[in-house]
């Protein structure tokens, strides 16, 4: 352990943060999975609203997708400009 | 294709004298002009000579402002026709601006700068159009609306939306671009270490459905989501005054 500099352990954390992140993806991946089957449902009972159901679904699967979107944002700040390491 | 370590935009010109000394250009500055400009030079050229019965690209042009009267008349209401022409521009310049990297280019909305001074605009379109609808007084008052306690929540939902709005276009678009830079290299790598081919052959063909996947489908559905809620919390501003 004693030849581990801080700036590899720091880094080295940091890319395990990253991917502790990128975990809120299977929250939001079955959130969408269960909108994308509720619009469905209601494209096979009301085939002829389908065009409003898709642009709903659309814009809601977008606000669901914030979340992992952000997550990403996180990930990428760590793996490419980490803010950490200039701390030491 | 894209360099895996320096996943930001290039700086294409810079000066390093003269009065404009430290002022550079980056290749999101250039490619979002070429497209502006060739936005505007279609929209010329296709109704420089227009005719009753349309034909070439006229017809192209009809179909595009139909879609958009029809987009914004279904969402926003017949009244707020008169956002149609703002909401057509944006929606083909995301379109053209997102779609770059089918030629090999980086898209222009894989740099933040862009996707927030789009969301800057719309933000102060939202709020100015909020203002007009119901005066400087019920703009106020509509902060503190049911109750006034609600009034952090509601300046900070105000903020938050132009903010996801950015994050979600610039988040999709650099994930896209991360993930066809990272399989590019690799079937290069494949290819001359593994295969030891002299040129990288394996990077013709093979990426072709993340093409289609990220370089037409992304952009289409990341341009129409951008405007559906750009048209959504416009009409948002407007209506919900005039429903009391």
């Amino acid at each position: 352990m004693s030849n581990v500099t801080p700036e590899a352990f720091v880094l080295g954390l940091s890319a395990i943060a990253s991917a502790i992140v990128m975990f809120v993806g299977f929250g939001v991946g079955l959130g969408q999975g269960l909108a994308t089957g509720k619009a469905v449902e209601s494209i096979a009972r009301q085939p002829e609203a389908k065009g409003d159901i898709m642009s709903t679904m659309f814009a809601g699967l977008a606000m669901t997708e914030t979340s992992v979107i952000f997550a990403l944002i996180v990930a990428l700040v760590l793996l490419f400009a980490n803010p950490l390491v200039g701390k030491l | 294709m894209h360099d895996v370590n320096n996943i930001g935009p290039r700086v294409i010109l810079w000066f390093d004298e003269g009065p404009l000394k430290g002022l550079y250009i980056t290749e999101t500055v250039f490619w979002t002009l070429i497209v502006a400009a060739g936005v505007i030079v279609f929209a010329l050229i296709s109704a420089r000579r227009l005719t009753r019965d349309p034909h070439g690209l006229q017809g192209v042009a009809e179909l595009i402002v139909e879609f958009t009267y029809n987009m914004v008349t279904n969402t926003m209401g017949k009244r707020c026709i008169g956002f149609a022409p703002f909401i057509g521009a944006l929606f083909l310049f995301l379109l053209f601006g997102n779609a770059l990297g089918l030629l090999g280019f980086r898209p222009i909305t894989a740099d933040m700068n862009t996707t927030f001074a789009l969301a800057a605009l719309v933000f102060f379109l939202i709020q100015y159009n909020s203002i007009k609808s119901r005066g400087i007084k019920g703009y106020l008052r509509h902060f503190c609306e049911p109750y006034p306690l609600m009034l952090p929540i509601k300046v900070i939902e105000e903020f938050t939306f132009p903010i996801s709005l950015s994050f979600r276009l610039f988040g999709n678009i650099l994930a896209g671009v991360i993930i066809m830079a990272l399989v590019f290299s690799g079937l290069g790598y494949l290819s001359e270490t593994v295969l030891r081919l002299p040129i990288p052959l394996l990077e013709a063909g093979f990426p072709l459905p993340l093409n289609v996947f990220f370089d037409i489908f992304e952009p289409i559905l990341q341009a129409f989501v951008f405007s559906m809620l750009t048209m959504s919390f416009i009409a948002k501003a407007i209506a919900s005054h005039e429903e009391h």
